[in-house]
């Protein structure tokens, strides 16, 4: 009961104090837009919107989760404030679950965004709503899990932002939503296998459109083992680097 | 074996090294209840370090730690409820009020909403920051940050506080205020680890001192019987009329008998085992234009004990500039 009196006054006060401030609220609003209009804009014909949504969503989740998490967790480490953390009687996992927990309900929230749009503009009727929540929610929790481990690799802020790119830019061109992973060159082919977003953006294309490539199950399997291997990774590199 | 009861903590050849230093060197100590227990050293000493091991926030290379006769060398984790810590930086949450720091605090430690929010009321009143609860941490004055970085670490009412340097660059009221606390703590039965390098501190303060140099314990004694060994001794101090610098290589010659510190170019102090005439060495003085318009007998301190143990100078502790971050 206690360490769930800590777990909740942690993941209470980051929403206070990052994710609800308003400029976060407007990157999760404008992101979104801003993918979503450039969609319109490079499309020549009528845009499928249903097609759209998945792959907007999937963006919104993963910008917004990694961007947050990697950051909030980097300036804390860099003001001492995480000390305070790790100094206190909770458990290292049930602490970083808290962390991230913010992260995850901002992603999800990010996430509702384009559903909002897609709904003003087509009809999604026949969506499974199901899949897509825990479609979005695992994209989230991975993300999430890929954020903590950029905040734990790294020792300063701006390094957090170059990093975490390092692993997003080629999760964006390389999941299959700009170029089918059937038509990228066969050597960048087991490097999508590779990225939860491919599997997060499968289970979402097959939620709104019936057309996954994969079965639904193995993309939640896929998602399921990237948050345990990322989170038992961002935990192992904790114990070494910030316990010394 | 187990330990007497009144041992809450103990560290037992307690070993830290890094890659290319040994900032810890087999320490054995321990902290007995509602005692306050100083760790007196320059910077660099291994004073931080020890305390990051004692409290979880670095791995012991080697050597024991156990709390309350339970050895949790490797799962100090499942102890940091007993714990209070005042890191040496005040590393509250900038972004929260002085009220909502504190609860927040309280609340990694388990206590329910209305408690911790009385706790929290009752522990600004106490340190004189009722006034200041609403303020963001950040506009916090460094004193004032210091007491409300102390008053965080009692939010649970620790059975141990760990305070790692402090009054460290804060002002004197705020100082004195802080010892005034600390000595009622210890009244109050709560056990103190107290780490410094101000030697005064550790004087007024600790009920015994181990005082700390390179990474190991030179000395671990109650004041009064460190400063015994010294209590035979004569001491005394000369006030100069002119630099004597030059002189002390000669004094060292013609009286083998005594020993001679300069605390400054000015003030000379001659110590001895047996009584000795001051006499001729005023005569010597002299002789090299240098007058002696003052002197006294002086009563052995801790910094006399300090600098015969160890060899530094208390000049250079007081000197020692605010730490940087990192293991020392």
């Amino acid at each position: 009961m206690k360490i769930w009196i800590a777990y909740w006054n942690i993941l209470a006060k980051d929403l206070r104090s990052y994710y609800l401030k308003p400029p976060n609220v407007s990157w999760g609003v404008i992101f979104p837009l801003a993918w979503t209009l450039m969609f319109f804009i490079k499309s020549e014909s009528a845009v499928d919107v249903r097609g759209l949504v998945p792959g907007v969503m999937a963006l919104s989740v993963l910008f917004g989760t990694t961007s947050m998490l990697a950051v909030t967790i980097t300036f804390e480490k860099k003001g001492r404030s995480f000390e305070r953390l790790l100094l206190a009687p909770i458990p290292l996992e049930l602490l970083m679950l808290a962390k991230t927990s913010g992260a995850v309900l901002f992603g999800v929230a990010n996430a509702v965004v384009p559903i909002g749009l897609a709904a003003a503009l087509t009809d999604l009727a026949g969506v499974i709503w199901w899949q897509v929540c825990v479609a979005v929610t695992l994209v989230a929790v991975s993300s999430a899990f890929l954020g903590l481990f950029v905040a734990v690799s790294v020792s300063e802020v701006f390094e957090a932002q170059s990093f975490s790119n390092f692993f997003r830019f080629p999760m964006v061109f390389l999941c299959g939503l700009f170029f089918p992973i059937d038509k990228l060159p066969w050597l960048l082919r087991p490097l999508s296998y590779a990225m939860p977003l491919t599997y997060g953006t499968d289970l979402l294309h097959e939620a709104f459109n019936g057309a996954g490539r994969f079965p639904a199950a193995l993309s939640v399997a896929a998602l399921l083992g990237f948050c345990a291997f990322l989170f038992g990774l961002s935990i192992r590199n904790v114990r070494r680097k910030w316990i010394v | 074996m187990n330990p007497p009861d009144d041992i809450v903590v103990e560290a037992q050849e307690l070993t830290k090294r890094f890659p290319e230093t040994l900032a810890v060197d087999a320490v054995t100590f321990h902290l007995r209840r509602g005692e306050i227990f100083g760790f007196l050293g320059p910077n660099g000493a291994g004073k931080t370090t020890t305390i990051n091991m004692l409290t979880g926030l670095a791995w012991p290379t080697g050597g024991t730690i156990r709390y309350l006769g339970r050895d949790v060398t490797r799962r100090v984790k499942r102890v940091q409820h007993l714990m209070g810590i005042v890191p040496d930086d005040s590393n509250l949450y900038p972004e929260l009020s002085g009220f909502d720091n504190l609860c927040f605090c309280g609340a990694l430690y388990g206590m329910p909403r209305a408690e911790r929010r009385r706790r929290a009321t009752e522990l600004l009143s106490r340190f004189g920051l009722s006034e200041v609860a609403a303020r963001k941490f950040a506009t916090y004055s460094r004193g004032m940050k210091r007491k409300l970085t102390i008053a965080a670490a009692l939010m649970h009412r620790p059975a141990v506080l760990f305070l790692d340097e402090p009054t460290s660059g804060i002002d004197v009221a705020s100082s004195r205020q802080i010892r005034t606390l600390l000595a009622g703590l210890r009244e109050a039965g709560t056990t103190i680890f107290l780490t410094t390098h101000y030697i005064e501190e550790a004087e007024r303060l600790c009920d015994r001192i181990a005082l700390v140099v390179a990474g190991r314990i030179v000395r671990l004694d109650t004041l009064s019987n460190l400063v015994s060994g010294l209590r035979d001794a004569q001491l005394m101090q000369l006030a100069l009329s002119a630099d004597a610098t030059t002189l002390l290589a000669r004094l060292h010659t013609d009286f083998p008998a005594a020993t001679f510190e300069l605390t400054d170019p000015t003030t000379l102090r001659v110590r001895s085992v047996t009584p000795m005439p001051l006499a001729p060495v005023i005569r010597c003085l002299e002789e090299h234009d240098v007058a002696v318009t003052e002197a006294r007998l002086v009563r052995p301190s801790l910094e006399d004990v300090f600098v015969e143990l160890t060899g530094i100078e208390a000049a250079r502790m007081r000197r020692d500039p605010e730490k940087g971050r990192g293991p020392t």
